[in-house]
């Protein structure tokens, strides 16, 4: 259960979200520029909640644990939350190979647990032949399923992904998301996906919040909140 | 040629970069990653050397370190002899005197380096240290070597603050730079034109080799 309620302003931009997630997979709907990434990232521990900040309201709750308590000025860094995070950007680390990116956050593991694992989330990405090579040698989907693997990698309980397959082409989309909501149910992840595309959110059988200019404006199942995309998008393909 | 005052110039500078770095990179760090409106005080404080005239700074470092302050009697009695008209004494000025020139380019350097990249990295539960160490240093290679070469260079061909914190002592703080200026005081330009040759020289290959190694692995200029 991730339970977060925020009030955060940025220069005109304002956030004012308060719900409980019971969900296993939570989709964030909404058109660009609504908040969906300033949320990620206020889940993650990387906007707003830092020390230092102007005092607001932040609060997120993860099955009773709170990671961020802006009334009690408690902030868990970013790598203590069992939090991971993957993005657009795939932002891999562009001097280390891939097998070293992956193993960036398996510090704690002796070599041959961490050398198992690397493999593991290779395969469950489909990535297997990718080991050793350099990221400026990846092509983009390439990219985007070695950053996956590399935040699968630590076992997060928590796994934002904000708009991660936009690299990679519908079939071999759908393909990596099933293996991966499998994967998730297997491990007991919690996963929160932020994304504008109506389909993608359709897809996936679950709960849908809609965030409207910083609010959220419903939350529920796809087919309900969705309803108004549905029609849209069927209007769309019967005039094709 | 005074090979004396050469070794000793090589020797102020070699220990200065050391340390310098040792002191830029955890502080380019804290101005990069920190976040605090007092941090932009830290910075300005890093950089105050570069706009104080080199007197200046040498005077101050000089009533600091002398028997004037509680800490330069401090000082006296801590090492047994004062820091002011000392190889450590000069060490010190020159630390303070060039910090600007390690910081300025390692900050630079830190801040182009991806924010994405530091995001993934504090995700994936590394320290601070280990954010430096395994991402910003290797990233920022160039501005690294930048920072050396610039802090060594600078050092090199410092006067006032050798001057007004060492004084002219042979062998303990007689560097090239007060040499050449004996000697155009003495009016021998034959060797004054030599010691300002050796130190365009020195200055010349060292910014050659860096600009060469820069190209050779094909950076950017950025």
């Amino acid at each position: 259960m991730l339970e977060l309620a925020f009030d955060a302003r940025r220069s005109r931009f304002h956030l004012q979200v308060k719900c409980s997630l019971a969900s296993e997979w939570t989709v964030i709907f909404g058109p660009s520029g609504t908040g969906k990434s300033t949320l990620l990232r206020l889940l993650a521990g990387l906007e707003f909640s830092g020390p230092g900040r102007p005092p607001q309201l932040a609060r997120v709750c993860l099955d009773g644990h709170v990671l961020t308590d802006s009334a009690r000025g408690l902030w868990i860094k970013p790598g203590r939350r069992r939090t991971s995070m993957v993005t657009q950007q795939s932002a891999l680390f562009p001097h280390l190979s891939v097998l070293d990116n992956i193993a960036y956050g398996l510090k704690s593991l002796d070599r041959a647990s961490r050398s198992s694992r690397v493999e593991e989330m290779l395969e469950l990405v489909g990535a297997t032949g990718l080991m050793d090579r350099q990221p400026r040698d990846l092509s983009g989907g390439e990219a985007q399923r070695v950053a996956l693997a590399r935040a699968l990698a630590p076992r997060p309980r928590l796994l934002l992904l904000d708009e991660p397959f936009s690299a990679l082409d519908g079939a071999a989309s759908d393909a990596l998301l099933a293996r991966l909501q499998a994967w998730a149910s297997e491990n007991y992840v919690q996963t929160v996906m932020a994304t504008h595309d109506a389909t993608d959110a359709l897809a996936i059988a679950a709960e849908v919040a809609l965030l409207c200019e910083g609010r959220l404006a419903a939350l529920g199942s796809a087919a309900d909140v969705l309803a108004l995309e549905r029609q849209r998008l069927a209007l769309r393909l019967g005039s094709i | 040629m005074d090979w004396q005052a050469f070794a000793l110039t090589l020797k102020l500078a070699t220990v200065t970069t050391a340390i310098l770095l040792a002191v830029a990179v955890p502080l380019a760090a804290l101005l990069v990653l920190g976040r605090g409106r007092w941090l932009a005080a830290l910075e300005a404080l890093a950089t105050l050397p570069l706009v104080l005239p080199p007197t200046v700074l040498g005077f101050f470092l000089l009533v600091l370190l002398g028997p004037r302050t509680a800490f330069g009697r401090g000082i006296t009695v801590l090492l047994g002899h004062p820091l002011a008209f000392s190889f450590s004494g000069l060490v010190v000025g020159s630390v303070i005197y060039s910090l600007p020139f390690a910081v300025q380019p390692l900050v630079a350097g830190f801040a182009a380096v991806e924010p994405a990249l530091v995001d993934a990295a504090r995700l994936l539960g590394a320290s601070r240290v280990r954010i430096v160490a395994s991402l910003l240093a290797p990233l920022a290679r160039r501005s690294l070597i930048a920072a050396a070469v610039l802090s060594f260079l600078h050092t090199t061909g410092e006067f006032g603050v050798v001057l007004m914190l060492g004084g002219d002592i042979p062998g303990a703080t007689r560097t090239l730079s007060i040499v050449l200026y004996n000697q155009v005081e003495n009016f021998d330009y034959a060797a004054a034109d030599r010691t300002a040759a050796i130190l365009l020289g020195m200055s010349a290959l060292a910014l050659v080799a860096v600009y060469l190694g820069g190209r050779a692995r094909g950076g950017s200029r950025a």
